[in-house]
């Protein structure tokens, strides 16, 4: 069953039509990317998911329940979690504080103690400097800082925007290989990416978004094997 | 900030030592005053430190922990002082009474001018807030019954020292532990950063309008408290004018923004000075100016940006003494 389905999704910037009749869905478990050039609607997409942009025609339901009228911090309550592009963590904030405020919804002291302990699992650099001011980690331990943040709300559909991005290869390997460890352990995740290469080995599924459509879709093998994308992606 | 999961062990026995000091201070200075070593005159400015004290600490909650640049503090201190002084006036209402409503009435404006004027950012809302403040004192200079430009005379001395010094210490308090609950926290992501702290659920709006409105509750009844100790209040901008909300928002960030010790003592210091520059009083501008370009040249988070003086700190302190002291006597240090 789809966890969460966009339908006919249409997005306006003042007058530019950014989102064009994006249709796209997430099955439980998965992990689904959507690749695409910049400015081809791959960020507004999430947005328009967690109500941060409103949209302007379309459809989103999340586990069944439409959500139109939903205001963004109450989509958050429903499992529904983004880590921000950019990272966005609170600079002066210690990286303990920043975790604190990811489990902000919650009341269930016990459970998130556990989740602490296995965002620190994941990320044991985090760990090392809990209390450190969060502004003063290096890019990549700020990019584990936002992914433990937004674990730390337990989401059931976890959205990531470009979490590669300004990282150094080894570190962007790191990344995802926990993402995969992360879906592994049961989160559904949608991924944003321009590393289509990295992406793509670790989905099931993908889109490929051109100027607000979606262009292709399928597979994420058959997609890394097409010989289109392979040009324009992938750089082979 | 520093403890979420774990509660503090020792906050009883330090909520006590924190008791006994505000008690002892207070008797301290009623001991003197008695005395008259501590004369009427020291007694006035140290309750206006007080009543500053409470201004300063409220805008930080808006403007340091929150992020939301206000310049129309002095506003709600308008609407405080005149709406209780006319109640006392007019109405002959008891004092307490009047403190409380025109607490609530300011902080009821508060919510009116947050929900629309905190959609604004940055610049834009320190415009806004600031025409806020002139629409209020321009409104208050054209009542008559109040005393119009001339300033409402005649009214009754009720504050006390002793009433501004309790008033002082639980806003203190109050909005201490309003910022290390989780309420607190809330405020203090939408400062560092709006879009994550809306991506993790926290509802920014709410959040923002309640620091405004916490913020003008406190003002609303220091603006009571101030007017019922200097029997008067005008209309001039340095009053309850920008003038005003600027000299707050001075202190403010010459303390540190964010930090409530440093609104304590930068309260204390810029009430102090003036009163012991008051030679040469219109200068104090002047020398105001001089200290903030000085500050932000060289201290840019203020005296104390970012400090708390805390209990943890204290028992560092005092940790560290021992050691050191222990290694004297061993002869190892």
């Amino acid at each position: 069953m789809a966890i969460l389905e966009v339908r006919d999704l249409h997005v306006y910037y003042g007058m530019i039509h950014a989102l064009k009749g994006v249709s796209f869905h997430i099955k439980q478990g998965e992990i689904v990317t959507l690749i695409g050039a910049n400015g081809a609607g791959k960020s507004t997409t999430l947005r328009a998911i967690s109500g941060l942009t409103p949209k302007s025609q379309g459809e989103i339901v999340f586990k069944g329940k439409s959500l139109d009228k939903i205001p963004a911090h109450k989509i958050v309550e429903l499992g529904l979690n983004q880590v921000p592009e950019g990272r966005r963590v609170f600079p002066q904030l210690s990286v303990e504080d920043n975790l604190a405020l990811g489990a902000y919804l919650r009341k269930d002291t016990e459970e998130i103690r556990k989740d602490l302990k296995q965002v620190y699992d994941l990320f044991p650099r985090l760990w090392e400097r809990k209390k450190q001011q969060s502004g003063s980690l290096s890019g990549g331990e700020q990019q584990m800082l936002a992914m433990g943040r937004g674990l730390m709300g337990r989401p059931e559909l976890l959205l990531l925007d470009e979490p590669s991005m300004g990282l150094a290869p080894l570190l962007v390997r790191e990344i995802f290989n926990v993402i995969k460890e992360i879906n592994e352990q049961g989160t559904t995740i949608l991924l944003v990416e321009q590393n289509a290469n990295l992406s793509l080995d670790i989905s099931s599924r993908a889109y490929v978004f051109e100027t607000g459509k979606v262009a292709l879709q399928g597979d994420a093998r058959e997609l890394a094997a097409d010989p289109r994308i392979q040009e324009a992606y992938l750089g082979v | 900030m520093n403890r979420m999961n774990e509660p503090r062990k020792l906050d009883g026995k330090w909520n006590i030592v924190v008791l006994l000091l505000v008690v002892v201070v207070y008797g301290v200075i009623q001991l003197l005053a008695a005395k008259e070593i501590l004369l009427p005159y020291h007694l006035q400015v140290m309750g206006l430190i007080c009543i500053n004290i409470m201004l300063v600490v409220s805008l930080n909650l808006i403007n340091g922990f929150t992020g939301q640049f206000s310049l129309g503090h002095a506003s709600f201190l308008a609407i405080g002082a005149y709406l209780s002084a006319a109640l006392t006036v007019f109405l002959g209402m008891n004092f307490y009474l009047a403190l409380i409503i025109s607490g609530l009435a300011s902080g009821f404006v508060g919510i009116l001018i947050g929900l629309p004027a905190l959609r604004l950012r940055g610049d834009y809302l320190a415009i806004a807030t600031l025409g806020f403040g002139e629409i209020i004192r321009v409104v208050i200079l054209n009542i008559p019954a109040v005393g119009g430009p001339r300033g409402f005379t005649g009214i009754p001395r009720y504050t006390t020292f002793g009433l501004t010094y309790i008033l002082a210490v639980v806003t203190v308090l109050g909005i201490k532990n309003f910022v290390n609950s989780a309420h607190g926290r809330a405020c203090v992501s939408i400062r560092e950063d709006e879009i994550a702290a809306g991506s993790l659920g926290i509802n920014i709006i709410y959040y923002k309008v309640a620091a405004f409105a916490i913020g003008a509750m406190v003002a609303g009844v220091a603006g009571a408290l101030f007017s019922h100790y200097m029997q008067y209040i005008s209309p001039g901008t340095n009053q309850i004018g920008f003038l005003r909300s600027i000299d707050i928002l001075i202190m403010v960030v010459l303390g540190g923004l964010g930090s409530l010790t440093g609104s304590v003592v930068s309260a204390i210091l810029l009430t102090l000075l003036p009163e012991l520059l008051r030679g040469f009083a219109q200068y104090r501008m002047i020398v105001y100016s001089i200290i903030l370009i000085v500050m932000m040249l060289f201290m840019p988070s203020g005296l104390l940006g970012g400090f708390e003086l805390s209990f943890e700190f204290l028992e560092n302190l005092i940790g560290k003494f021992k050691i050191r002291k222990r290694g004297v006597s061993d002869g190892t240090s």
